[in-house]
């Protein structure tokens, strides 16, 4: 048995409590150990995505029980395409908050360690339980990330979140209890089977189960009308931070995308579950979102909006649920993570030239650097709105062409393309708040260096043009992955060729 | 017993609920905390209530009761227990900062 699976897990998690052993000696021992892990991320994430691209399905039984008695890792072409996403995100981030980020508080490096291990966990895990698991060690993870820094915006926001974050687990763990009461088993592609036969006499009981499951990832996920509590949230948090928070919203996809292909899809108990609403919601979670870049005042509140616009993108394209939807969404995921964690690190760059206007919409005194800020910030715009020539244009172009023959596809476009316009003005305005109603800065403001940070964000600003170059190949990889969604080869890794017979397997 | 049970989890989930609907942190921690009691109830149960039987098989034991709930019980207080902790931990620190206790200190964004 191959072990490759439970890298990305482990590898985070022991960088974390080496970062918090070596607090005593420092912060350059703790920026090595986070960027030497981060890095072996980056080599794991791409050795999985060579194995997984051959079409294998690893699957790791912790324990060396084997599923369904066991909880077992599930390596397939989704969740390495999630790990690697999430690793090209990590490295810029803590690169940048090496610069400088992580000093202004405590143990910075270890929990975003964890959070990364959190993240890679519910990207591979194949049980229900094991993934509220990881879902929790992620959230506990963003609960500290989020307050780095301190400030009352910041403890506030996280009050609520973790409020809201403490409800959603207490929903997902009635969900989980139902589940198991009626079907008997938590195993993704074992569900899929007790799904099938389950008995008149509980399925209502399963039904709202599984309903209680589909309202909490679209929580994580910020669907509307659960998504008011995004923006504040990640605009309040330090810039790498909500870096890495572009991919938490995408967590809530996965799980709903990855739930409802591998469990509830088959089954007419719950099949027609997501589909009368889901594409409704995602619409109105694209307006929600483009309003609320419309009414923000500062740019890592547009930012955290316009993430809300790329969950009900992501979702309006699920909800087609075609193969070349599934696809396209993909690609959109791969696009919209790297550029939204990109821009939030622009906006911690903006916000650290500008002194005392930070990211605010209002006069202040001409940012430093303003050149270099300004191309970077055409680039970001141009991405995250979906202006040709860049990736995000790419991706929604698909999307359009996908969803224009699924039920509500006229009204879909019409908030797709809005989607894209409005954002645009509001980043030109915001940019010509930035760049040129400025004030010359005070004599003594000494220019800013070109630091880690500005690296970082520079890095990032490769995403987009790079996903241009290698449309193709990024492309097949997500049709693949939405093949190998729809096909019984999952379920057959983890179950072997007859289900029927797992359970009577003795370990 | 199911009976009690029962009406013992929806009046837990009921104040928990009330509770968490209200301005005060303190209440909400009291309310989450109801939750996660009810929660772990819903999760006890799910493995069905059977009174003095082992979660083992045992050799000449006929009834034996469902194990992997309770262990996912286990996991459950575990994490709740800790995300109370620190809840508390943020709330007092939120109050330092405002000086409020509540959940509408919060600057415009």
């Amino acid at each position: 048995m191959s072990h490759l699976a439970i890298i990305p897990i482990l590898l985070p998690l022991a960088a974390g409590i080496a970062c918090l052993a070596l607090e005593r000696a420092g912060l350059v021992a703790q920026r090595a150990v986070s960027l030497a892990a981060a890095l072996m991320m980056m080599a794991v994430a791409a050795l999985l995505l060579r194995h997984a691209g051959t079409g294998a399905i690893d699957v790791y039984a912790l324990g060396n029980w084997p599923a369904p008695f066991g909880i077992v890792l599930v390596l397939d072409r989704l969740s390495a395409l999630m790990v690697a996403v999430c690793a090209a995100l990590a490295l810029p981030a803590l690169i940048y908050a090496s610069g400088g980020t992580d000093a202004l508080g405590r143990h910075f490096h270890a929990l975003f360690q964890f959070q990364i291990a959190g993240l890679n966990g519910a990207f591979l895990t194949g049980d229900l339980f094991n993934l509220f698991v990881f879902f929790e060690v992620l959230l506990l993870a963003s609960y500290g990330l989020l307050v780095h820094g301190n400030g009352r915006a910041r403890a506030n926001a996280g009050l609520a979140y973790v409020v809201l974050n403490l409800t959603g687990s207490a929903l997902f763990l009635i969900a989980l209890g139902l589940l198991y009461g009626t079907l008997g088993t938590l195993n993704m592609a074992d569900m899929a089977h007790a799904l099938a036969r389950v008995p008149a006499a509980d399925q209502a009981l399963v039904r709202t189960a599984a309903s209680l499951l589909v309202v909490v990832f679209a929580l994580k996920a910020a669907l509307f009308p659960l998504s008011f509590w995004l923006p504040s949230v990640y605009g309040a948090a330090v810039a790498p931070a909500a870096a890495l928070f572009a991919i938490m919203t995408k967590v809530g996809v996965y799980a709903l995308l990855r739930v409802s292909s591998a469990s509830f899809a088959g089954a007419p108990v719950t099949a027609d579950l997501l589909q009368p609403w889901l594409m409704p919601l995602a619409i109105a979670t694209i307006v929600a979102g483009t309003l609320g870049a419309l009414a923000a005042r500062r740019l890592a509140v547009v930012v955290a909006s316009l993430v809300v616009v790329s969950t009900g993108t992501l979702l309006a394209a699920i909800a087609a649920s075609g193969i070349e939807a599934i696809a396209a969404a993909l690609f959109y995921l791969v696009h919209s993570t790297l550029v939204a964690g990109g821009f939030f690190l622009l906006a911690g760059r903006i916000a650290s030239a500008r002194g005392e206007a930070g990211d605010g919409f209002r006069t202040g005194q001409t940012a430093t650097r303003a050149v270099t800020l300004g191309a970077a910030y055409l680039v970001f715009a141009l991405a995250i709105s979906g202006v040709p020539p860049l990736s995000g244009f790419l991706a929604k172009l698909m999307i359009l062409r996908s969803i224009q023959e699924a039920p509500f596809g006229p009204l879909a476009w019409t908030a797709l393309l809005s989607s894209s316009l409005l954002p645009a003005l509001v980043l030109a305005r915001a940019a010509s708040v930035f760049f040129w109603e400025a004030k010359p800065a005070p004599a003594a403001t000494a220019e800013a260096r070109l630091g880690l940070p500005a690296l970082a964000m520079l890095t990032m600003l490769a995403a987009s043009p790079l996903l241009v170059a290698f449309a193709a190949p990024v492309a097949d990889y997500a049709r693949a992955t939405a093949m190998q969604l729809r096909s019984p080869a999952a379920s057959e890794a983890v179950l072997g060729a007859d289900p029927a017979t797992a359970r009577e397997r003795r370990p | 017993m199911e009976l009690i049970v029962a009406a013992g989890i929806g009046l837990l989930t009921a104040c928990g609920l009330y509770l968490v609907l209200r301005a005060e942190t303190f209440s909400v921690v009291l309310g989450l905390t109801l939750l996660s009691y009810a929660v772990n109830l819903v999760l006890f149960a799910s493995g069905r209530l059977v009174a003095n039987a082992p979660p083992l098989l045992v050799e000449g034991v006929p009834r034996h009761t469902d194990p992997l709930p309770q262990a996912l019980v286990l996991t459950a207080i575990v994490i709740s227990f800790g995300m109370t902790a620190y809840l508390v931990a943020l709330a007092l620190r939120a109050k330092g900062e405002s000086g409020r206790d509540g959940f509408d200190g919060g600057d415009p964004t």
